[in-house]
């Protein structure tokens, strides 16, 4: 298989759009959280000099080679969901190098940019980053299963590993969305998204006024830079994710940026109004009825398919 | 006090004495990922050069606060991020670690013990940075001022930026004072920083003067 230069250049662009719009859903984020709290907040275009200003920072710190190359990892997770997954169906570069099995790989990297991290984080030395990476890594062992167990359940359904045939079998009508076709495993999903965006009640791994701010306790400067830069990639994209897995994809941009807008704001709102998990109360909420509910979406879907 | 001198006749001193070379050298940790190259402790910039306006703007508008809740001045602080007054129209952010922040707010009277651990935090902090000192206490000790173990102006032993007079003073002087340094660091003004570098060894002997049980690197990274 032979990759244009067309589609490289083009698709180098979608992730720079597509970390553009992360930046952007952020701002309008503290806007939605500052108004829920009656403040007024900062402009939108906060996160863009946040950025910059970390760019323009100098450093003086220096810790092990995997130290530097954590928010390299976890960017590189960032861009790998968002390449995979098509963000808009059938318009070159932003439609996504899908091919049959991309779920598994999908899987896969959503771990490896938090081990990168929990890596990187363990080599800072700061007892809280360490500390933050343990309570991150349970909570994230514990919503991956009922996560796992709803992509398994759209798979039984549809018959397919890829995202792109996913999308495919949702085309049609609203009424053919799994969220409509499979509500059980929509309900597991969107519930494991909760733990996955790491907003309140699970941010215990970020932690504020506790253990401060977690894993990148000791990341300054040009590394919080690519680190914000991972994280705002990685929400988009998991966002994307979840258009496509339950909200039917995307046909044009407009319709797209909108979805995964909404998406996004799910944990935020559910964030506004609950306060934190602890560690254990957070992995028992996942093992408990999300749990059931993904096993019930499997069942749904193997019932629906026996039944054509 | 080893020497059986008043914190506050050391200071005077001090201040009479506008440069002392430094007790000993700084002497640079040495570790295989340099980051920064063979020379720990980097050059101060030139200030031309450290300071360009859109980069100045950039840092201006987001400033990131490290508050270093010493004394009373922090009960002020707290309000700040409240609905009332939410400095997060100014773009500032609170930061729990000295790594991420630009703003060292001390908020309020420094025991010598204290003073360790805010002039390690000013040290970790990543360049540029700046100091926002609260309250009488940091300017001359305020109601401290005869204490046998509290200093009385920091500005002898940490570049200060803005002063915010008062006992205490209420969140809007403190919002005041965030604009008066968001003006200097836009006018090129806020170079304490720098001072802090060129005059390094100055800072250092002031530093071991009044601190006697000195524990810690002489640079903390």
């Amino acid at each position: 298989m032979s990759i244009e230069p067309a589609v490289i250049l083009l698709s180098a662009l979608s992730v720079l759009g597509g970390l553009l719009y992360g930046f952007l859903i952020g701002g309008t984020i503290r806007i939605v959280m500052a108004r829920i709290q009656s403040r007024i907040g900062p402009p939108i275009w906060q996160p863009y000099i946040d950025q910059l200003k970390l760019l323009f920072q100098r450093t003086s710190i220096r810790h092990g080679a995997m130290f530097y190359l954590a928010p390299v990892f976890r960017i590189v997770g960032g861009i790998g969901i968002y390449l995979l997954v098509p963000i808009v169906v059938g318009v070159p570069g932003l439609s996504g190098f899908s091919f049959n099995g991309d779920l598994l790989l999908i899987l896969y990297f959503m771990f490896f940019g938090c081990l990168g991290m929990a890596l990187g984080a363990g080599e800072s030395g700061h007892p809280h980053a360490a500390l933050a990476v343990s309570r991150g890594l349970s909570q994230m062992s514990s919503f991956e299963l009922p996560f796992s167990l709803a992509v398994i359940a759209l798979a039984a359904q549809a018959g397919t590993l890829s995202v792109a045939g996913l999308v495919e079998q949702q085309s049609g009508g609203v009424g053919n969305w799994f969220i409509f076709a499979n509500p059980f495993a929509a309900a597991t999903g969107l519930l494991a998204f909760l733990g996955m965006q790491m907003y309140s009640p699970f941010d215990i791994v970020l932690a504020p006024q506790e253990i401060p701010i977690g894993p990148p306790t000791e990341y300054n400067s040009s590394f919080l830079f690519l680190m914000m830069s991972g994280r705002a990639l990685f929400g988009v994209a998991k966002a994307a994710l979840y258009m496509n897995l339950f909200f039917g994809g995307a046909d044009s941009v407009p319709e797209a940026l909108l979805k995964i807008f909404l998406i996004y704001l799910w944990p935020v709102i559910v964030g506004a109004v609950f306060p934190r998990f602890r560690t254990e109360q957070s992995i028992r909420f996942f093992l408990g009825w999300p749990t059931v509910l993904g096993v019930a979406g499997i069942v749904f879907a193997i019932v629906m398919r026996a039944n054509g | 006090m080893s020497d059986e001198k008043h914190i506050t006749e050391i200071e005077d001193d001090l201040a009479a004495r506008p440069y002392e070379p430094a007790v000993s050298p700084p002497t640079p940790p040495v570790d295989p990922y340099c980051y920064l190259g063979a020379t720990e402790m980097p050059e101060p910039l030139p200030d031309g050069e450290a300071m360009s306006t859109f980069k100045n703007w950039c840092r201006a508008n987001s400033l990131w606060i490290m508050a270093y809740g010493t004394g009373c001045g922090a009960i002020e602080l707290r309000p700040l991020l409240t609905s009332r007054f939410d400095v997060t129209r100014f773009g500032m952010a609170p930061r729990p670690t000295p790594r991420q922040s630009n703003v060292l707010v001390i908020g309020g009277y420094l025991s010598l013990k204290t003073l360790k651990r805010v002039i390690r935090a000013y040290e970790q902090m990543p360049e540029p940075k700046w100091v926002v000192a609260l309250g009488s206490c940091t300017i001359n000790g305020g109601m401290y001022w005869d204490s046998y173990y509290t200093i009385n102006r920091l500005d002898l032993y940490l570049p200060v930026d803005v002063y915010v007079s008062g006992c205490m003073p209420r969140p809007e002087a403190v919002i005041a004072g965030f604009q008066r340094l968001m003006e200097k660091i836009k006018a090129e003004e806020a170079n304490g920083w720098n001072e802090y570098r060129k005059n390094i060894e100055r800072y250092k002997a002031n530093q071991k003067r009044v601190i006697t049980d000195w524990d810690m690197p002489d640079y903390n990274w």
